[in-house]
């Protein structure tokens, strides 16, 4: 009791109230101490390494801006990379976010049992893990793909499409593979905040003048989830940057002409297999940068959603 | 009340039908149709696949749906089992405890901490609950290398701990588990107080029995995490090795083994699904609190 009322006050000392707080503190600190080990540090450490030269088995060594401009001035493939990501990033991230409030809106309007099942069958997908390798056997490039072997029957094309060593289609491809990853956590958290929304406001809305569902959604619903809208935007953002793994099952690491190529297959080929830790680490920092500036961007959009 | 009815007579607005005109209905069932069997079509080929006889698995043209179903890939893939070098058995025991070691502490080392986040005042809670969110704008690949670093330092390098630790302190449970402790009751707490009990005892006996919806949300998606983790970065030891590992070595042997591959598919697969289904209104309900305050 004496926490929560005393330092509402503000007067006491700063000492005297983390003193009084310092149940607060214990509690926190397990969580607190792994998550500075494996988070806080990780990307401080990412940010002071992208300047030195390091292999794991020297000492790191400072070279400046070095890592950089080889990065931004001589890597032809981070460039690739880097446009990969962007395009993966541009496209699939609003069309899943799009998608997520778009079903979790429809899915709404069914029966509790209903929408349980269509709930399962569209986040399923995202939960599976690994068993995107599926998609190995529809993608196949002889006949015996089911994708082929569909197309050639419906005599849409000739012959077999080697769908993932064609370098015009490794992109596209990948691209659906990764909206079909996509309905995750978002698309929870939007189905959840739609039956937050009070029923009765949108009988309100009716009586106000709202005549048809999409006024409704853009008066009533949208508004009342934004705190939803925020959050799943987090999620489809940082997932739409971070593809890699269907890239390097599906297209291969290095793909054909680095058609499939992200800046974390970039990372991965120096950090894991050439050990250049310095220059995987300026990727890294590029890619954080790049995440956090996106998400912080997109939140100060969604906060006018209505207004 | 009288008043409502009557208006609502009057206007014909009926509370299912608001606002719903069938035009609108069929182009957004339509829409969600055809995107439904985009979505649930391979989970489809994989349960099809796994159940096929080799035969018809190098049918052409290839078929989706199974004709003589059969579960020798099932019985295939056991024979192999025992034929690895190290026990299946192992690789099972190494992801049971992965799996439910990374469940277990992170449900209570987030609870811990999100309970003085969302109910007590203290200088630097801003800043650490920032901090957080902060964690869920990238993803953990960001930091692999200072990760890996870190953890030859600390000495768990090729341990069950250098999976196990880092997924203790993952951000989304605490922001999840925060944001639904919100909503109890502070005259819960403060009652508990003036009876005397202390923070530790408020938390075990008060605040996580109403927060059961919430660990079971984090630890199924933890579960979700840990599952597919095939713990290559840092599980040197074939011993140590996750299940997910061995499964996957499985599926890269090539033609002469798509019928088991097929069976470890549907495995890798169902296992995450199932558990979403047990917990799906668990789930659900602490999604309610998920959102972002601005």
């Amino acid at each position: 009791m004496t926490t929560a009322k005393l330092s509402k006050t503000g007067r006491e000392p700063l000492s005297r109230r983390i003193w009084k707080a310092r149940s607060s503190y214990l509690l926190m600190a397990p969580y607190f101490i792994l998550f500075f080990f494996f988070t806080v540090l990780p990307v401080l450490m990412s940010v002071g390494l992208s300047f030195t030269h390091f292999n794991m088995l020297e000492p790191p060594e400072f070279i400046g801006w070095q890592n950089y401009i080889k990065l931004l001035l001589e890597d032809d493939i981070f460039i690739i990379s880097l446009k990969n990501t962007l395009l993966f990033a541009v496209i699939t991230g609003p069309i899943s976010y799009f998608l997520c409030l778009l079903f979790a809106w429809i899915i709404n309007e069914f029966k509790p049992k209903m929408r349980a099942f269509l709930t399962l069958i569209f986040y399923a997908p995202s939960i599976t893990g690994n068993a995107y390798i599926v998609w190995n056997l529809i993608l196949t490039g002889d006949r015996y793909g089911y994708l082929n072997g569909i197309l050639l029957r419906l005599d849409i094309i000739n012959e077999a499409v080697l769908w993932m060593k064609t370098e015009n289609l490794i992109l596209p491809v990948l691209i659906v593979v990764q909206l079909w990853l996509s309905l995750g956590t978002g698309f929870l958290a939007f189905l959840a905040g739609l039956q937050t929304v009070d029923k009765g406001m949108y009988e309100a809305a009716a009586i106000d003048g709202v005549k048809n569902r999409w006024q409704e959604l853009w008066f009533v619903t949208l508004p009342a989830m934004r705190p939803q809208l925020m959050f799943g935007a987090v999620m489809q953002i940082t997932m739409s940057f971070a593809v890699a793994d269907i890239s390097i099952y599906l297209a291969g690491n290095p793909s054909v002409n680095y058609a499939g190529a992200t800046i974390i297959t970039h990372l991965l080929d120096y950090g894991s297999t050439r050990l250049d830790m310095g220059y995987a680490s300026a990727i890294a920092t590029i890619l954080f940068l790049l995440m956090v500036g996106t998400n912080k961007l997109v939140q100060r959009l969604l906060r006018r959603v209505g207004n | 009340m009288a008043q409502n009815v009557k208006l609502r007579r009057r206007f014909r607005i009926r509370e299912k039908k608001l606002n719903r005109s069938m035009a609108g209905n069929a182009l957004l069932f339509g829409l969600m149709i055809v995107c439904g069997i985009f979505m649930v079509l391979p989970l489809v080929m994989v349960v099809n696949n796994a159940l096929k006889p080799i035969d018809e698995i190098f049918q052409f043209p290839p078929r989706i749906f199974v004709r003589n179903p059969t579960l020798s890939n099932f019985s295939d893939l056991f024979v192999l089992m025992n034929d690895t070098w190290v026990p299946f058995s192992r690789y099972i025991l190494n992801t049971a405890i992965i799996t439910l070691g990374g469940m277990l502490g992170h449900v209570i080392i987030a609870s811990l901490a999100a309970y003085p986040l969302a109910k007590h005042e203290f200088p630097g809670k801003n800043i650490l609950f920032y901090m957080v969110v902060l964690s869920m704008m990238f993803s953990w690949t960001v930091t692999q290398i200072p990760q890996y670093v870190i953890i030859s330092w600390l000495g768990i390098n090729n341990t069950y701990a250098a999976l196990v630790l880092p997924a203790w302190s993952f951000g989304m449970g605490l922001y999840l588990m925060k944001q639904f402790m919100e909503q109890l009751p502070d005259s819960l707490i403060e009652s508990a107080r003036i009876a005397g009990a202390s923070e530790w005892r408020i938390f075990w006996s008060i605040i996580m029995p109403n927060v059961k919806p919430a660990w079971l949300t984090l630890a199924i998606f933890q579960f979700q995490q840990m599952w597919g983790n095939t713990g290559s970065l840092f599980l040197r030891n074939e011993e140590l090795k996750p299940l997910q590992f061995s499964l996957l070595q499985i599926t890269a042997g090539g033609v002469a083994r798509a019928g088991v591959a097929a069976a470890v598919t549907f495995i890798i697969a169902a296992v995450p699904i199932t558990f979403f289904l047990i917990c799906q209104s668990s789930i659900m309900e602490t999604m309610t609190t998920s959102g972002m305050k601005e």
